[in-house]
């Protein structure tokens, strides 16, 4: 059993430093709730799947204010820096905070403001944060997310200005030091896209040392009439490292957002990709691509909640899993009373490798208006024996004609990786992955 | 080149070859007729080396070696091509980039270097012609979208890059008008070799009269019943194959009687 208490000091240690007014009253929300709920648990339809409680089992994760301020090397980010970085804004984040002195924001002050969420809290975008921090709580009530929320500290704010497309995309690294204990981390970030704003953000997780590390991550992002955001979550990290990570798009104006989740290697991982379609005539695209081995678990959780009219929505997640590994993908698709000429779309194809692997599939469609598009459809398959067969008797052995098959079963989702140094790196990481040499 | 002795094939506890023999020489083209059911596709999946096919008696040995004991891709590398009877499409695996893979793999093998882009180009798009194959295609993944007449032109294709000593032709004519069967017929004629033997199996008599058969034979309930002369084709799609199963059952019948 997790115990609370032992959160509880590390709380009120953290009200009592820092006891900035909006963002404590946000915190003790989230530590109301947490108190009340503790982590979830498979009895929790939404974690039937995915046990994390297992995770805290017998183990104390330091916080980053254990440390202080943990050091990292140049060389230690360099190991994770993504290609294009000489072009993109990096923002680093080491246990969970924002590190300003490792980052380097190069898109100019009229473009992208990028602020420690505290400061943002004080200054002129005082009123985003009130209106917009935290109001993922409204739809995700779950004691792991309200962790987070209890412990806003060290999170960043992002601000594109109104019709900046930015040339340089963002690109935000997390790196977790588990070289002597293990570690929590619970980054937390607003992002605000202004009217006519573009922005392609990239993330992705490392953790240095072979201690434990346990990702329990909260991402708002907040769309405007016009603006678009490219996501791109890349996980690649030990086979040790958890991850709770949660996404939040509210699109209040008419805009669009293009997400792609990749997931390689990890421990547990939950992905809850949450958009909000609040505007007439939103646009929104996720895709998701897991590659499953060894013993990791991936669960991709989104949810596409049409409040307004006439928005549409597409949904594509795919996966390849082998060894001991599990996959869960649940699709969640509301329609409110008054999102006629909703049209909303689900797909989730999966190829299972071996005996021991699995998949949970599960759409979920709740439907309250009556002029809609709806569709989705899952299928859990093997490799295609024909054309793995057709690919043997032209020479190429068993295990490259496999790759190959598998390599071709990616390709949509690579596709929607946009900027080409990035799709370029994700396709690298895939070959890796199924052991295809250059 | 290819001695086929004694086989026996089943699947899923169906009985379909039994007990096959054929000899094929270098150079040789023979054709594999028969009615629908007798064992034709059977035959050459088996020796392509599908794993559903159980073999129950009998041995294959392909230039001196073991053919059944071997994979189907080291079938391939030692010189066995099969054109299927329906190519499959394979979305995602471009076409350029598979024959490529599977020209290198077989170099490999047999211990040459990989081709180079420049080299592989020249060759492909001499081959190309040889089918009036279209570059456009080259470019789209394996078979996805094309027509019957391109699918069979690309099997031809792969045949002419892969350069197999012994090519077996799956009913290659299936699905092909006049125009498409020429083309494709004067590919294959174009590939004959004195050190390639071609097996074809077929169904009508119309590809045979592009290819011109040295030997001709009837399969019927997994055998071969008869065997000749490219004359043999002619006699068949003059009676049918009704006038095989009558002599069969003539044979049969004597044999009773005799018994």
């Amino acid at each position: 059993m997790v115990d609370v208490n032992h959160f509880k000091d590390r709380f009120k240690q953290l009200q009592s430093a820092s006891p900035d007014g909006q963002i404590a009253r946000i915190r003790l929300k989230g530590f109301d709730t947490f108190s009340k709920t503790g982590l979830p648990a498979p009895r929790n339809e939404e974690w039937k799947y995915t046990s994390i409680s297992g995770l805290f089992n017998d183990k104390e994760y330091h916080f980053a204010a254990d440390d202080g301020q943990p050091v990292f090397t140049r060389s230690d980010l360099d190991a994770i820096r993504l290609p294009g970085h000489q072009g993109a804004n990096e923002l680093v984040f080491v246990n969970g905070w924002f590190m300003p002195m490792l980052s380097a924001i190069r898109s100019p002050d009229d473009q992208l403001t990028v602020l420690p969420l505290e400061d943002a809290a004080k200054g002129i975008y005082k009123k985003q944060i009130k209106e917009h921090l935290g109001q993922s709580s409204r739809y995700i009530k779950d004691g792991i997310h309200a962790l987070n929320t209890s412990f806003i500290y060290g999170g960043v704010f992002i601000h594109v200005a109104k019709r900046r497309e930015l040339q340089y995309p963002v690109y935000l690294y997390h790196l977790s030091d588990a070289r002597e204990h293990h570690t929590l981390c619970q980054p937390r970030s607003l992002i605000y896209m202004e009217e006519g704003s573009k922005m392609q953000l990239v993330e992705t997780f490392k953790t240095i040392g072979t201690s434990d590390s346990f990702t329990n991550q909260v991402m708002e992002i907040v769309v405007n009439n016009n603006a678009l955001i490219e996501y791109y979550k890349i996980q690649n990290d030990a086979a040790n490292a958890s991850q709770v990570s949660t996404t939040h798009i509210r699109q209040i104006g008419r805009g669009y957002a293009h997400a792609v989740t990749i997931t390689l290697n990890g421990g547990i991982i939950r992905n809850n990709m949450n958009l909000i379609l609040e505007a007439a005539g939103n646009e929104a695209h996720l895709y998701g691509l897991y590659m499953l081995k060894g013993h990791t678990h991936a669960d991709n959780h989104t949810l596409v909640d049409n409040r307004e009219p006439g928005c549409l929505s597409n949904q594509l997640y795919k996966g390849i899993v082998d060894d001991n590994a599990t996959g869960v993908f649940n699709g969640k698709i509301m329609v409110q009373p008054q999102a006629q000429k909703t049209n909303a779309y689900q797909s989730n194809k999966n190829i299972l490798l071996s005996d021991n692997a699995g998949i949970n599939t599960k759409p979920q469609l709740e439907i309250f208006a009556d002029d809609v598009k709806c569709s989705h459809g899952c299928t859990v398959g093997q490799l295609d024996e024909t054309a793995l067969f057709y690919l043997r008797t032209r020479g190429i052995p068993i295990e490259n004609a496999r790759a190959m098959l598998l390599e071709a079963f990616t390709e949509d989702i690579l596709d929607q990786v946009k900027p080409k140094l990035l799709r370029k790196h994700v396709k690298q990481l895939i070959r890796e992955h199924l052991s295809i040499k250059k | 080149m290819l001695s086929i002795k004694n086989i026996h094939a089943a699947i899923e506890g169906k009985q379909i070859l039994n007990g096959i023999n054929l000899e094929i020489k270098p150079g040789e083209v023979h054709a594999i007729m028969g009615p629908n059911g007798s064992g034709k596709s059977t035959l050459a999946l088996v020796l392509a080396g599908r794993e559903e096919y159980e073999i129950t008696q009998g041995m294959v040995t392909f230039s001196g070696k073991d053919l059944l004991e071997m994979s189907p891709e080291d079938r391939a590398r030692e010189g066995l091509f099969i054109a299927f009877q329906y190519p499959v499409e394979i979305p995602g695996v471009s076409t350029t980039n598979f024959i490529k893979t599977a020209v290198n793999e077989k170099r490999k093998y047999h211990g040459q270097e990989a081709l180079d882009a420049v080299a592989f180009l020249k060759l492909m798009k001499e081959k190309m012609a040889l089918v009036n194959m279209d570059q456009s295609l080259l470019s789209r993944s394996i078979n996805e979208g094309f027509s019957g007449g391109e699918k069979k032109r690309n099997e031809i294709f792969q045949m002419a890059m892969l350069e197999p000593k012994l090519a077996i032709l799956d009913e290659t004519d299936s699905g092909l008008d006049i125009d498409a069967l020429r083309v494709v017929a004067k590919g294959v004629n174009e590939l004959r070799h004195k050190d390639r033997a071609i097996l074809i199996i077929t169904h009508y008599q119309r590809l045979l009269d592009y290819l011109q058969p040295d030997f001709v034979h009837v399969l019927y309930n997994g055998r071969i019943v008869r065997s000749g002369g490219k004359e043999l084709a002619l006699e068949l799609e003059e009676k049918g194959y009704d006038f095989i199963k009558d002599e069969i059952g003539l044979t049969a019948g004597v044999q009773a009687g005799i018994n």
